[in-house]
């Protein structure tokens, strides 16, 4: 039978089990567009294409499977951009599939043309320029491959119009290729850490998303309960150890409790897994746990001794190498250890704000947390709003809390609830926004309503940049400049004019009941908290400081 | 004519226009060191074989690391005790023309 490229693209979606796919069409990728409107695939058309990125990661990170968002050629495909390289910061699965101008007129600076191919070789985990119809097939299948294997990351294939066009014969379609899940890991190695872990007076789990990406939140559990082995997590962990464990430590970094830093520099075994040993998580890396032997587990050998030496590492899928772990593990207990860690909670507890502070955020996510399901999803955008979210919500799950923790992208959360919402019928979506954040991709409430899902948008509205406000206040000697906004809109009318509901929450009795309404009435809603914008997030690590030299949260001001 | 400073690494490549672009952004968006290129197709052109001329310094292990992890490079090798008069000769090669 006669196929076209595109309807070629749109068949191996289907055979890959994609269900939604994003974007926005344009000249450069109608034929796709044509072929989609024949399929079983529904499209969830997006305002900008950044919201598509997003909406499909979204997709992504609350499934674990590859999403698909499309864009035409030009500005529809620069506007994926930054959605793309926060996938790969993420190691987030995302095939983007761009239009491109047709092959005869690729380098003719035609009408918009841009070099798709060149300006996602920095920021793609892998990608294609299509050379001809028949490599279609080939590519389809083993770009859900790359993204989907070892450690995941965003694909791009960028489609010459013609080759959308062309017609082959196609009598077999290939058959779906496995996702490699890294090869057998070394079991020297495991009886190596295995002994470092017996032998260690005061270990420490330090856990990241590799965690979350190989569904490892079960044996990390079991491990640390078996040995008594405290947790710390990185932001793109949380939800992998419940909050309310009592083995659990918090969030570690720059905005990590002050015990909680104290305690990191005090192990004298790190035992790391899925994670990467980011600047924001370590703080000064020469002053990182100085007096610690480090056992170091993940699944891409350039992560081991990039940043920080390991004494033994293990390449490979954290949960295989946990359950070969495990049971060499000798049963313990730690109760100096523990003793010393009671100590240092009670000495240095994370700060509350005052309980008749009903506005401050901390409070606000808090109540929300306890009203809110256990499976609730919870996106946040970037800045002050993101880090009270990281700090104080009781997270019981993994994949419950979708983040641009890398890029650190503001107008992530919107589209990521949208996506996550897409695909998880029956769960409440909460957004914390900022009103700096929710303003980079407002135009997403148009899609929101299209679709009327079940989300709710917590805007914490300070009518500024706050956490640029908080740096110039600590840092830059109250220097403020462009982070107070000259003018703050009505977000509640916007909302209501997009046809969502939209809230103001008012300094009275009513206010509990109308979050319990938020987040029980189906259909989207936003919710304008307003908040005191000299709040700032505290304990801070200043830059370039050790984490145990943090400033502020230290007691009631 | 060896420099102890410098060792070579030898890839094999899918060869097609943009696997040059990974290979030399790669060393740029992370800063490693690059001193010299040498490129070549190898038997029907399906392949081709690339030689990198690099500095011997903390960050060699992190570069054939990366190296590893292109989806177009299919063999990475570090190549001790090479030759590596050819990378100062490439003008007396083309003179000869």
């Amino acid at each position: 039978m006669m196929y076209s490229g595109a309807e070629i693209i749109v068949k191996m979606l289907e055979q890959q089990g994609v269900g939604i796919v994003t974007g926005i069409p344009g000249g450069a990728n109608l034929p796709l567009y044509d072929a989609l409107a024949q399929s079983s695939i529904t499209h969830v058309l997006a305002r900008h294409e950044q919201g598509a990125g997003f909406i499909a990661q979204g997709i992504a990170r609350s499934t674990g499977r590859a999403a698909v968002c499309l864009a035409t050629s030009g500005p529809g495909a620069t506007n994926l951009i930054t959605a793309i390289a926060d996938a790969k910061m993420d190691s987030v699965p995302l095939i983007a599939i761009t239009g491109q101008v047709s092959s005869d007129l690729i380098g003719s600076d035609a009408f918009q043309e841009v070099d798709m191919y060149g300006l996602t070789v920095p920021i793609s985990k892998h990608n294609y320029l299509v050379g001809s119809v028949e490599d279609l097939l080939d590519i389809l299948p083993e770009a859900f491959e790359i993204a989907e294997s070892g450690r995941p990351g965003p694909v791009v294939i960028d489609v010459p119009k013609d080759i959308q066009i062309k017609t082959i014969n196609i009598e077999e379609w290939p058959r779906l290729r496995e996702k490699n899940k890294g090869g057998k890991p070394d079991d020297i190695k495991i009886t190596q850490a295995a002994d470092l872990i017996n032998r260690s007076q005061r270990p420490l789990l330090y856990i990241g998303g590799g965690i979350v990406n190989s569904q490892a939140h079960h044996v990390v559990r079991k491990l640390a309960y078996k040995s008594s082995i405290p947790v710390v997590s990185t932001l793109m962990g949380l939800g992998c150890f419940p909050t309310d464990d009592p083995l659990f430590l918090g969030m570690l970094g720059m905005h990590g409790s002050r015990y909680t830093n104290y305690i990191v520099n005090k192990a004298d075994l790190l035992i790391a897994l899925g994670v990467r040993f980011d600047d924001r998580a370590t703080g000064s890396i020469n002053k990182f746990c100085p007096g610690a032997s480090v056992i170091h587990v993940d699944i891409d050998p350039s992560e081991i001794d990039k940043i920080k030496s390991s004494n033994v590492s293990v390449t490979g899928d954290a949960r295989a190498i946990l359950e070969r772990l495990l049971p060499r593990i000798h049963q313990r207990q730690r109760l100096e250890w523990e003793h010393y860690i009671a100590g240092l909670k009670r000495r240095f507890p994370f700060q509350m704000p005052g309980k008749n502070d009903l506005f401050h955020p901390i409070n606000i996510i808090q109540r929300l947390g306890n009203l809110a399901d256990a499976d609730a999803i919870i996106t946040t955008d970037v800045g002050q709003h993101q880090m009270w979210v990281a700090q104080s919500y009781p997270f019981k799950a993994p994949r419950t809390l979708l983040t641009s923790g890398s890029l650190g992208t503001m107008g992530f959360g919107l589209p990521a609830a949208i996506g996550a919402a897409l695909v998880n019928p029956g769960k409440r979506v909460l957004c914390f926004s900022g009103d700096g954040s929710l303003l980079m991709n407002i135009q997403e409430l148009a899609t929101l309503a299209d679709w009327q899902l079940d989300i709710t948008i917590i805007l914490f509205n300070n009518g500024h940049l706050g956490l640029v406000r908080q740096q110039q206040e600590l840092f830059y000697g109250r220097n403020y400049i462009a982070s107070k906004f000259q003018t703050n809109p009505d977000f509640a009318g916007i909302a209501r004019h997009f046809g969502i509901r939209g809230y103001n929450l008012e300094d009275d009795k009513e206010s509990i009941f109308l979050l319990h309404q938020s987040i029980s009435q189906p259909g989207p809603c936003l919710v304008n908290v307003p908040v005191d914008y000299a709040a700032n997030v505290y304990p801070m690590v200043p830059p370039g400081k050790a984490i145990y030299e943090m400033i502020g949260g230290e007691g009631h001001e | 004519m060896n420099s102890p400073e410098c060792q070579v690494i030898k890839l094999t490549v899918r060869n097609h226009p943009g696997v040059m672009y990974h290979i030399t952004g790669l060393f740029s968006r992370r800063s490693f060191n690059l001193e010299g290129i040498l490129c070549s197709r190898v038997g029907d052109g399906t392949n081709s074989q690339i030689y990198l001329l690099v500095r011997s310094d903390a960050y060699l292990e992190q570069v054939v690391k990366q190296l590893n992890k292109l989806h177009d490079v299919l063999e990475v090798s570090l190549m001790e005790n090479c030759d590596q008069t050819v990378f100062t000769m490439i003008p007396e090669l083309v003179k000869m023309q």
